[in-house]
């Protein structure tokens, strides 16, 4: 018997998605071991909300009155409901705080920790974790010596509605000094525009390789000859130097999408951009560079240019459209 | 203030990553400083730069002996000096063991701040630095691209799950960069030619009082086995664009026979 307990991140009163699979996932992996998916939430807003986490598998959730947001608070949380229940693994839906928060946690408690993972399986009573390395292309088995915390890469659990309820009780947790030398001032800031590029149908993504802030207008031209229900979106790193909107970024800290075509104009595709499109049903890559990791995965790559090929290829859609 | 900048080195990015008979990564082959590590060393200087009072910038790296050649480029990137953790005891740590080593390096240090780059670019886990941060019972900041210092106190921005976020952080801390904080600047010839004077502290676990049962293969949680190649998708068709006319007209066919225009 192996009990597991799941960190679950909410915001404004929502745990989110990734979270939720992830208890879904736990559920089903703790059915099989003979114990228990428990949920952690912290935050000072979700004593109210340990019903979602019931509702997709969770037996009790235990929700923490602390300012959520902050990897040094939910450590001492979790670490302090590791040491009174007894947990023999810690799993997170992934984000940016599930990679600290399980990496301290680790340490604090003397586990092995594994991130981006895939998939769990259970082998002789202990939960294996298999990890995708090298750009995809060989799969890695974590197995834990003692403890194991996981921690799930975007989008690798289904959300699964069991329609149960979930014991709700509230954990008292001692937060230690390191959490007090930090400060949240603002908390999910939605820098520029705020652009749609979950509902459609054709995604001009636009990466690093467009040079600067300008040259968007490659990608807006290709994306209006490609026609209605096409819009243009982004890669953090040109995100983050201010040349997109957030709004408009696919991948592990922003949306995920699946649309028809997802077209990539200078985009290397690292793992991080990959999780949020490779539901995509055609991918179609321009990238100077041969080696890019993006032309492992698209269907149609060409290796050039793009500031020959793209302005041309606008040209030639739009004849052919007439 | 003390800076700490963590650096390591990682296969050439050009050269095909592979598993080696003892189960762990293959580290034969070109070399070179993990790149999202420059960004941390960048971001020192410009702390140093900016008119705070930096006594000194040092350069700490775990690994094996033949990683001195990219720990000296790291020093020409401005530090002041370096310190190279090697022991055949550190073969096979797990993330937990190689920052619980990290640890008690900078232990030995106490600098006001600890560097660190995004991710290791050889499977990296974006985990060292909250390993290191636990060790040390110091806050863990990780992604960060803005960051400004006023006395003690860090005001980081950086993108989390919602959007951005904006955190102070009291010092001592440990702080991992994401690569659009900066861009880094090349070596001149003469930071390249002094970084060979620079002191270097070579240390064994023994010399650096590390407890070897806490590291390598006996002192990590976690071990990876089982290798596999996943199930293989049917591969895509690549082109090399040669005459732009042609290329065009190809993507073109593709795109129609899958009605996409
Ligand atoms: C915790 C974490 C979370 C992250 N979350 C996300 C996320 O949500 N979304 C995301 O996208 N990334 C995310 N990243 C970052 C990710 O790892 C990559 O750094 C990022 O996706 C790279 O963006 P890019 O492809 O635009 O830039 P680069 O990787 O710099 O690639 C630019 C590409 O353009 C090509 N190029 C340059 N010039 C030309 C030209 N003239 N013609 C054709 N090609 C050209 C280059 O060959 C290169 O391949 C995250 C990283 C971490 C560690
Ligand atoms: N062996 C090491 N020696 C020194 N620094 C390291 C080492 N491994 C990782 N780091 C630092 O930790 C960062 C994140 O690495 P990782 O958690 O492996 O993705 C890197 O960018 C380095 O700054």
């Amino acid at each position: 018997m192996a009990n597991i307990l799941v960190y679950a991140l909410a915001h404004e009163g929502q745990i989110n998605k990734n979270s939720k699979g992830a208890i879904s996932k736990a559920a089903e992996l703790a059915a099989e071991l003979g114990g228990s998916a428990d949920v952690v939430l912290v935050g000072t807003d979700v004593a109210g909300i340990g019903d979602q986490a019931g509702a997709v598998g969770a037996s009790t959730v235990y929700t923490v009155d602390a300012p959520e947001g902050i990897a040094a608070t939910a450590i001492d949380a979790i670490a302090a409901l590791v040491d009174a229940k007894g947990y023999d693994y810690v799993l997170f839906g992934g984000g940016l705080l599930g990679f600290e928060i399980g990496a301290g946690l680790a340490a604090r408690i003397g586990g092995g920790v594994t991130v981006e993972v895939t998939d769990i399986k259970v082998d002789g009573g202990k939960l294996v974790a298999e990890r995708p390395i090298f750009g995809d292309t060989l799969l890695s088995y974590s197995h834990y010596k003692s403890k194991g915390i996981i921690v799930a890469r975007t989008n690798a659990f289904e959300v699964k509605e069991t329609g149960g309820t979930a014991t709700v009780e509230a954990f008292d947790a001692p937060i230690g000094a390191a959490a007090g030398q930090v400060t949240l001032k603002v908390r999910g800031e939605q820098r520029g525009a705020d652009v749609n590029i979950e509902d459609a149908s054709i995604l001009v993504t636009g990466g690093r390789g467009l040079g600067n802030a300008e040259n968007f207008s490659v990608a807006d031209a290709l994306a209006a000859a490609l026609g209605t229900g096409s819009a243009v979106a982004a890669t953090r790193a040109v995100v983050d130097a201010g040349w997109f909107p957030y709004a408009g970024q696919i991948g592990q800290t922003g949306k995920s999408v699946a649309p028809k075509l997802y077209v990539g104009l200078g985009v290397s595709g690292a793992i991080q951009h990959k999780v949020g499109m490779q539901a995509s049903e055609n991918v179609l890559a321009i990238n100077k560079d041969e080696n890019a990791p993006i032309f492992e995965f698209a269907d149609f790559g060409v290796v050039g240019d793009l500031h020959k090929i793209a302005p041309a290829l606008t040209e030639a859609i739009k004849a052919k459209k007439g | 203030m003390k800076i700490l900048v963590l650096v390591k080195e990682v296969p050439d990015a050009a050269v095909a990553k592979s598993i080696g008979s003892d189960g762990t990564i293959d580290r034969s082959g070109e070399k070179a400083l993990n790149p999202y590590d420059t960004h941390a060393l960048e971001a020192a200087v410009v702390i140093k730069e900016g008119g705070a009072d930096v006594s000194e910038i040092v350069a700490v790296t775990v690994g094996p002996d033949s990683a001195s050649r990219t720990l000296q480029g790291a020093v020409s990137r401005g530090a002041d000096r370096s310190i190279h953790l090697s022991d055949e005891g550190l073969a096979g740590s797990d993330v937990v063991a190689t920052g619980y080593a990290l640890a008690e390096l900078i232990k030995r240090e106490s600098p006001e701040l600890v560097l660190l780059g995004q991710q290791s670019d050889d499977g990296g886990s974006y985990a060292v630095g909250s390993v290191v941060g636990e060790f040390l019972g110091q806050p863990a900041l990780s992604q960060v691209v803005k960051l400004d210092l006023t006395g003690d106190v860090i005001t980081a921005e950086r993108q989390a799950e919602y959007g951005y976020d904006t955190v102070e952080v009291k010092l001592p801390a440990i702080i991992s960069v994401g690569d659009a904080i900066n861009e880094p600047r090349y070596p001149s010839l003469k930071a390249i030619m002094g970084a060979k004077k620079k002191p270097v502290e070579k240390l064994t676990l023994a010399d650096a009082g590390i407890d070897a049962g806490k590291v390598g293969t006996a002192g990590s949680g976690v071990n990876c086995s089982d290798f596999q190649a996943p199930a293989q998708k049917s591969g895509g068709t690549i082109i090399t664009d040669e005459d732009t006319a042609a290329t065009v007209e190809q993507i073109v066919a593709w795109l129609d026979e899958r009605k996409l225009v």
